[in-house]
Order: structure tokens, then C-alpha cells, then sequence
């Protein structure tokens, strides 16, 4: 590698090294990032983690906590709590970061875009922004899903297509106010063309919110995919956390370990990746000390 | 009541005209999506108007012509819009009234549970927020924080299914749901104090996140506020400590609350959609829980609508508040 470059690779150790020393005194973000890292071992290593098969009934029906063999107790059918909520934890996270990252895909393209050029393409897409954050996005993905059915990958799409428009208006306002900074006029004098400063320029000084607004919509979004869930509009044919909250809700008076785990599953996944967010704008964002 | 601002700036009426007027494309927008959401469904979209129900052939041919479901898309998309500013939201076979009608009675039930909700969240917010501000670092700033993390990341129907069993199950202090009681002949203040007494797990749930938000988002405005010049100069005047804090910096963060609470409106509602499943409470929630296993898919349909309209409306209403509270804002 020549020189600069080889420079540039070393500056950008240092600032990532210098961030991780920022992040690694918040201890909230910390436990957050551990929550992050224990769920993501969970999902992967779901098959050897699970004492059962999630679908297996049994004769063992309603038995509470700490009953030998069931640590979390069963269902109505003698489902194992504990095997669905390991089991579980793919669905979440496969969800959570697919949408995410759909979300972000589009989200970026239109709010560079818009940001960038200004004018008519920024207010037709601002207009498009607006309609979808008004309707509410529970009630038109229930819409879809009753219409067009439920499967991983449609539930992936309908919540990443409704969740780009926040990442937009942020993405937005970010090249908003770059795009007359000095250094983007000096890409323009240098010759580069609007794409190539749109991407390659403007974009890395402008990653640090869009991945706080990542974290964060990663929480959102198991949020959603859990609330579609307890609907009963969830894949029917995996094990989901929200679907266990569905079918605990007949069995409330009898078995409240059915609500209780998977419940905090979902609370303890969405707080992870809240905690992670938060972290991370506080350790990129020169704020004001408090109090 | 402000009129013309020093500035030169609009009357606050024309400022509201404007929005209103602005709102009409977007009212719009929501009803076209309406469209294609029955235009785009699998299958005939007869089902989507009428909903997949033995319905009599001679409806089933009314509603065809009525909505043209023969001519071009843009056509259909107007009769639509005609239809449903006449009202005509189609015919709810599961429940046997029009979408309009069901709709209209679930949705106010749903926006009195709402109404409840917001305005206990928002003033235990605000007073825990205030509370954690006064002593930042201290551990009932921690404690506040650590609520304000939670109920942020908690659902709030896995919150009332804990409710449920703690308060309805194992104590047997509260009703497990419903809007009141069925079978007693009550009325005037009994029957108030029994749908009170109804409302209250709903509401608690649902209440827990927006207490979160609004607790957090008043302890850092209020910090925010209070390092600021002018409560230095309001301190530098001699006016005294609590007075600082009560009338200059509480009132400079009264500004942003209201536009949480606000803009926040959509995901209030679906949170109300959720609890109300679990507490089996009458509202547009449940009757979406239920008519999608009806498959009635014009009440879908209808609830969409109507709960878009809703919020713009909302929308419409905290700009205006906006504008009122902070006078730098003008058109």
C-alpha cells in the first residue's frame, strides 16, 4: 500500500479504537452490547441449545418452572417454554436485521437523494415520507399480512418498507446540511461527479447517526414483528416469541410462565439493542456534559 | 390570542387554514393507498370490498358496478374516493352494520382509553422527569432513567398479560378485562366508577412507554434548559432558585412534550390495538384482532382509513399547538 493510504487505514484504527474507549465507559451500552452478543450465540447455536424440539408435544401439559426437564416449564400442549424462546431468538434477530437493513438501504438512497439535489425530487419525496409516517405502521402491516399472507420473508419486507421514512428524514437533514460544507465544494472543484460525492464523501462523515438509527430500528423492529405476532399474524410455521405471547393470552389464569419468558425475551432483546443505540450516539455525539 | 407578531409574521388562524389546507392532499394520499391495498390483493378484489363471506350475489354485482371494478384503475380509484367521501366505507357482514357506523363507535372507545392514557403518562412523565432533573446523578435519577429505559423496551401487551395475572389472577383487586360490567344494572356515577375501575390495567400498560418517553425527554430538557444564558441571567436578576426552575425552565420544556405526545399519536394507537386484545376492551383494536379472523376486509379497510385521518388530524392539531406555545414559528 502506498503511504497515504496506508496512513489513512491507521487514522481510522485510531478513531474506531478511540470510540471503542468512549463506548466501553458507558456501562449501560456495555451491558446492552452484551445482551446483543448472548442473543445473537443463542440464535445461532439454537439447535445444540435447545434441551427439546420446540414443536414437540408431550403429555407433560401446564407444568410450571423448575419442573426437571422443562427449566421454563410447558405449554398447553407440553411444548417446552424454553426451547421455543431459544428457538424463538432466530426469528427475532433474523427479522430485526433484515428489516433494519432494508429499511436503511432504502431509507439512505432516498434520503441522500432528497437531501442532496433538493427541490422537486426532495419535496415529492418528503410528501411520500409524511403519508407513510401518518398511517399508522401496526395497522397497515396487519393490512398486508391479512391480505397477502405472513411468511418470514413478506413480514422482513413489510416492516423494512415501513420503516425507511424515519431513516430518510435523518439521512436527509444530514446531507442537508453537508452538502455546503467545504470539503464537498472541494470534491465538486476536484471534478467528482455528484454520485461519487454523494457516496464516497459525504456518506462516511454522516454514518455515525444513521447507526445509532440502525440499533434503534432493529429494536423497533422486533417490537413490530413480536406485536404481529401476538395478532396471530406471525409465520405460523416457526417458533416466534410474539406467537407464544398469543398463545399464552387464553391461558393466563393457568400458566403465567407462558407469558412471563417469552415476554422478557422480547423485553430484554428490544432493551439490548435500545441500550446499543444510545451508547453509541453518546460515545460519536460531542454533547454538553450534564448537571 | 396572538394576532400579527411583531415580525409581520401570519395570525395564528391563517397559519391553522394553511395546514388544514395541507392536509387535504395527504387525506387523499391515504385514501388512494386505501385503493391499492384492495387493488393489489390476491385474488378478486370484490373479496377486499366485502370481505370473504357468503354475501348475497345481488350485493356482491352492486358493489362491483358501484366501485367499477370493470373500468380502468384511476376510474376505481375515484369512485373510491367518491364513496368514501359520501361515507360509504362498504358493509361489515361479520358484525351486520356499515364499516362507518362500527367503526366510528369502536374508534371512539378507543380514543377515550387513549385520552385517559396520555394525559396520566404525560403528567407522571413530566413529574418524573422533573424530579430525576432536579438531582442529576443522584439515585433517584437513576431510578427514573432505569423506568424511562424500561418502559421504553417493554411491549405493552406482554405488560398487560402481567397485569393481568398479577392484579386480576393472583390478587383479585381489578377485572381481567372488558369495559364493564355486564351483568349489573348500573348507571351515572356506579356505572363510571366500574368502567374506571375497567380502564385501569389497560391503561396502566398502555400508559407505561409514553411515561418512559415523556420522563426522559422532560429530565433532558430540563437539563438542557437549565445550563442555558437566560435562566443565568434569570439567576443573575436575583429571582430565586425555585422560581427559576418552576415558571422559566419547566415552561421552556412544555414545547417539546407536546410534540412528542403528538407526533407520537400513531404508535399510541397501535400500542392501544395491542392492549386491548389482552383486556378484551371494545375498542377499534379488538375489532381489528377480530375481524381479521372474520376475514372482513372491509372494516380492515376502514379502520386504516380512519385511524390515518385520525392521526393527520392529531398532526394538525400539535402544529397548531406548536405555533401557539413557541412564536417563532410562523408561515
Amino acid at each position: 500500500m502506498a503511504a497515504p493510504a496506508l496512513a489513512a487505514k491507521r487514522n481510522q484504527l485510531h478513531a474506531l479504537q478511540a470510540f471503542w474507549h468512549r463506548y466501553r465507559r458507558n456501562r449501560l451500552g456495555v451491558f446492552g452490547l452484551a445482551v446483543v452478543v448472548v442473543l445473537l450465540v443463542v440464535a445461532l447455536l439454537a439447535p445444540w441449545l435447545a434441551p427439546h424440539d420446540p414443536y414437540a408435544t408431550s403429555r407433560n401439559r401446564f407444568q410450571p418452572p423448575l419442573t426437571p426437564g422443562h427449566l421454563l416449564g410447558t405449554d398447553q400442549l407440553g411444548r417446552d417454554v424454553l426451547s421455543g424462546i431459544v428457538w424463538g431468538s432466530r426469528v427475532s434477530l433474523l427479522v430485526g436485521f433484515a428489516a433494519a437493513a432494508t429499511a436503511m438501504v432504502i431509507g439512505i438512497a432516498v434520503g441522500a437523494v432528497s437531501g442532496y439535489y433538493g427541490g422537486v425530487v426532495d419535496a415529492i419525496l418528503m410528501r411520500i415520507t409524511e403519508l407513510f409516517q401518518v398511517i399508522p405502521r401496526f395497522v397497515l402491516a396487519l393490512l398486508v399480512v391479512a391480505f397477502f399472507g405472513s411468511g418470514l420473508g413478506k413480514l422482513i419486507l413489510v416492516i423494512g418498507l415501513l420503516s425507511w421514512p424515519q431513516i430518510a428524514r435523518l439521512v436527509r437533514g444530514q446531507y442537508l446540511s453537508h452538502k455546503s460544507l467545504p470539503y464537498v465544494d472541494g470534491a465538486r472543484v476536484l471534478g467528482m461527479g455528484s454520485a461519487r460525492i454523494i457516496f464516497t464523501e459525504i456518506l462516511p462523515n454522516v454514518m455515525a447517526p444513521i447507526i445509532v438509527t440502525a440499533s434503534l430500528d432493529v429494536a423497533q423492529a422486533i417490537l413490530l414483528e413480536a406485536s404481529l405476532g401476538f395478532f396471530g399474524l406471525g409465520d405460523p410455521n416457526v417458533p416466534s416469541w410474539g406467537g407464544m405471547l398469543n398463545n399464552a393470552q387464553d391461558f393466563l389464569r393457568l400458566a403465567w410462565w407462558m407469558s412471563v419468558f417469552p415476554g422478557a425475551a422480547i423485553a430484554l432483546a428490544v432493551l439490548g439493542f435500545n441500550l446499543v443505540g444510545d451508547a453509541i450516539n453518546e460515545a460519536t455525539n460531542p454533547r454538553l456534559r450534564e448537571g | 390570542m396572538p394576532v400579527r407578531n411583531a415580525a409581520g409574521g401570519t395570525a395564528l388562524w391563517q397559519y391553522a387554514l394553511m395546514r388544514l389546507l395541507q392536509a387535504v392532499p395527504l387525506l387523499l394520499g391515504i385514501i388512494v393507498i386505501n385503493y391499492l391495498l384492495i387493488a393489489l390483493a390476491p385474488g378478486d378484489p370484490v373479496t377486499a370490498l366485502v370481505g370473504d363471506y357468503p354475501a348475497p350475489p345481488e350485493y356482491i354485482e352492486q358493489v362491483r358496478a358501484q366501485f367499477g371494478l370493470d373500468k380502468p384503475l384511476w376510474e376505481q380509484i375515484a369512485r373510491y374516493v367518491l364513496n368514501v367521501v359520501q361515507g360509504n366505507l362498504g358493509f361489515s357482514f361479520a358484525n351486520r352494520v356499515p364499516v362507518l357506523d362500527l367503526v366510528m363507535e369502536r374508534l371512539g372507545r378507543t380514543l377515550l382509553l387513549m385520552f385517559i392514557t396520555i394525559s396520566a403518562a404525560t403528567a407522571m412523565g413530566i413529574a418524573l422527569g422533573t424530579l430525576a432533573a432536579r438531582r442529576p446523578g443522584s439515585l433517584l435519577d437513576t431510578l427514573a432513567t432505569g423506568v424511562a429505559l424500561t418502559g421504553y423496551s417493554v411491549p405493552e401487551f406482554w405488560l398487560g398479560q402481567i397485569l393481568v395475572i398479577v392484579f386480576a389472577v393472583w390478587l383479585r383487586w381489578l377485572p381481567a378485562g372488558g369495559f364493564r360490567d355486564v351483568r349489573l344494572e348500573l348507571s351515572g356515577l356506579d356505572l363510571y366508577l366500574n368502567m374506571l375501575k375497567h380502564m385501569l390495567l389497560p391503561m396502566a400498560a398502555l400508559s407505561f412507554r409514553y411515561m418512559a418517553i415523556t420522563t426522559r425527554l422532560t429530565r433532558a430538557s430540563l437539563l438542557e434548559v437549565m445550563n442555558s444564558e437566560f435562566i443565568l441571567a434569570a439567576r443573575a436578576r436575583g429571582v430565586s432558585e425555585r422560581r427559576v426552575f418552576w415558571s422559566h425552565g419547566l415552561r421552556a420544556a412544555a414545547l417539546p412534550i407536546v410534540t412528542v405526545v403528538g407526533y407520537n399519536f400513531s404508535f399510541i394507537m397501535a400500542g392501544s390495538a395491542l392492549v386491548e386484545t389482552v383486556f378484551g376492551w371494545p375498542g377499534v383494536g379488538r375489532l381489528m384482532y377480530d375481524s381479521i379472523f372474520y376475514r372482513d376486509y372491509p372494516v380492515l379497510l376502514g379502520i386504516l382509513l380512519l385511524v390515518s385521518v385520525t392521526v393527520v388530524i392529531v398532526n394538525l392539531l400539535t402544529d397548531i399547538a406548536y405555533a401557539f406555545l413557541d412564536p417563532r414559528v410562523r408561515y
